[in-house]
């Protein structure tokens, strides 16, 4: 593993903290400006897991929530994509988490009352560890969107949340995977906290048919990127400047 | 830099069906074990976490996860909580971190909830030591205390303003 500090984080790239529109951000921003620190040994190393940590059908949502000789309902999907750094260098053996609504929108959740019925088939809730060459591959099936309280006719795009751990505590990343073509990206208040387009688009997974089974299932595909590191100063500091 | 890392996003008030699935009522059918319940056996210590939004409220739905040395000063104990969905407590047990690089002991806290665009570090510094001569603890100044836990009868207690006057210190790392 690659020694050393991170890179900064571009803090312009992500949402700010309060989005107005995000109506939860008005009361849980912070409203001082985030106080910027040297990197420690603490924000340089994290957890590690392996692949012992976790269960044999943790990456297949389709059945590890299901009855024996039964799949959850809905569009069966591949997601899969590599896990990376800014520096296009692989990320292995680091845990990747998601979770997710079912395909009529409604999570698995003490908390969710949507109208939409739960599948007793699916969970939700799905893990795994990136490979050598960093990737990862989850099956499940497509997600719904759903109506959300905030104050208005708020619907969330299909979705599906991703936890990701690096090397480092730095590296830490919660985000969202959005599906190519939804017309709700483009609506949502969520999404749209992120400042750029372009930003937005890095969230979009695509329809990959090349990964796609015939008569089975569909894959899209989707990178996560985490930060990269610093220079090295002997790469900055050239002999005589 | 080639690439451009991933934009966040909020967890949303559903992050326990991923990260803590027993908080979100998943029995576990074919699911291997949740992580991060347990940090350390060495010299445990009881440390809870509140998180408070501008109100004042709880933040019920968030999930904390801290990293820290172990008494040795070395790296590192993992532990991941949610907010209890009632009363907003987070339980760690954890061990008393030794000090370690110059720095007195202290425990990473991260944070992500509903509402929460970005995840949230800071940390939890101890009543019973002199952080005065913490290089990070010093970045913070005046408001380097909102780090300080308090001593109770059971371990330790946090609380972290999310806003307001007592707006607890986060750092971009």
């Amino acid at each position: 593993m690659p020694e050393g500090p991170f890179a900064p984080r571009d803090l312009a790239w992500h949402p700010p903290a309060l989005y107005p529109e995000y109506r939860s951000s008005r009361l849980r921003s912070p409203q001082r400006p985030l106080i910027q620190m040297p990197q420690t040994r603490t924000e340089c190393t994290g957890p590690v897991f392996s692949r012992q940590d976790i269960g044999p059908l943790d990456d297949d949502l389709i059945q590890n929530y299901a009855a024996s000789g039964q799949t959850a309902q809905g569009p069966r999907i591949i997601v899969h994509g590599r896990l990376m750094d800014e520096d296009a260098r692989p990320v292995p053996g680091k845990l990747i988490e998601i979770w997710q609504a079912n395909a009529g929108g409604r999570y698995r959740h003490v908390n969710d009352g949507y109208l939409a019925p739960l599948d007793d088939n699916f969970g939700g809730c799905g893990r795994c560890i990136s490979d050598e060459d960093g990737s990862y591959r989850f099956r499940t099936i497509l997600p719904g969107p759903y109506p959300w309280p905030n104050g208005g006719n708020d619907w969330r795009p299909a979705h599906i949340h991703f936890s990701v751990f690096g090397d480092g505590f730095a590296q830490r990343l919660v985000t969202q995977m959005y599906f190519e073509g939804d017309p709700h990206i483009a609506l949502c208040p969520i999404v749209q906290s992120i400042p750029s387009k372009d930003a937005v688009d890095r969230l979009v997974a695509r329809l990959d048919m090349e990964a796609t089974v015939p008569m089975d299932i569909r894959a899209y595909r989707f990178d996560i990127v985490l930060r990269g590191r610093r220079a090295t100063v002997f790469e900055n500091q050239m002999e005589g400047t | 830099m080639a690439l451009k890392e991933s934009p966040s996003q909020t967890a949303g008030p559903y992050v326990h069906i991923g990260c803590t699935p027993q908080t979100a009522g998943l029995e576990q059918r074919s699911m291997g074990a949740q992580l991060g319940g347990e940090v350390a056996q060495e010299e445990a210590i009881t440390l809870d976490i509140t998180v408070l939004d501008g109100a004042g409220d709880p933040v019920r739905d968030a999930l904390i996860e801290i990293w820290q040395a172990g008494s040795e000063g070395r790296a590192g104990h993992w532990g991941r909580q949610a907010a209890d969905l009632e009363t907003g407590l987070a339980h760690f047990t954890a061990c008393k971190p030794g000090a370690a690089e110059g720095q007195t002991p202290h425990i990473l806290v991260w944070i992500v909830a509903r509402g929460i665009n970005l995840g949230l570090t800071t940390r939890v510094y101890f009543p019973d030591e002199n952080n005065t001569s913490d290089p990070v603890f010093g970045l913070a100044g005046d408001r380097a205390e909102t780090m300080v836990a308090e001593r109770t009868n059971a371990g330790y207690a946090h609380v972290i303003h999310l806003q307001g006057p007592e707006e607890t210190v986060f750092f971009d790392v």
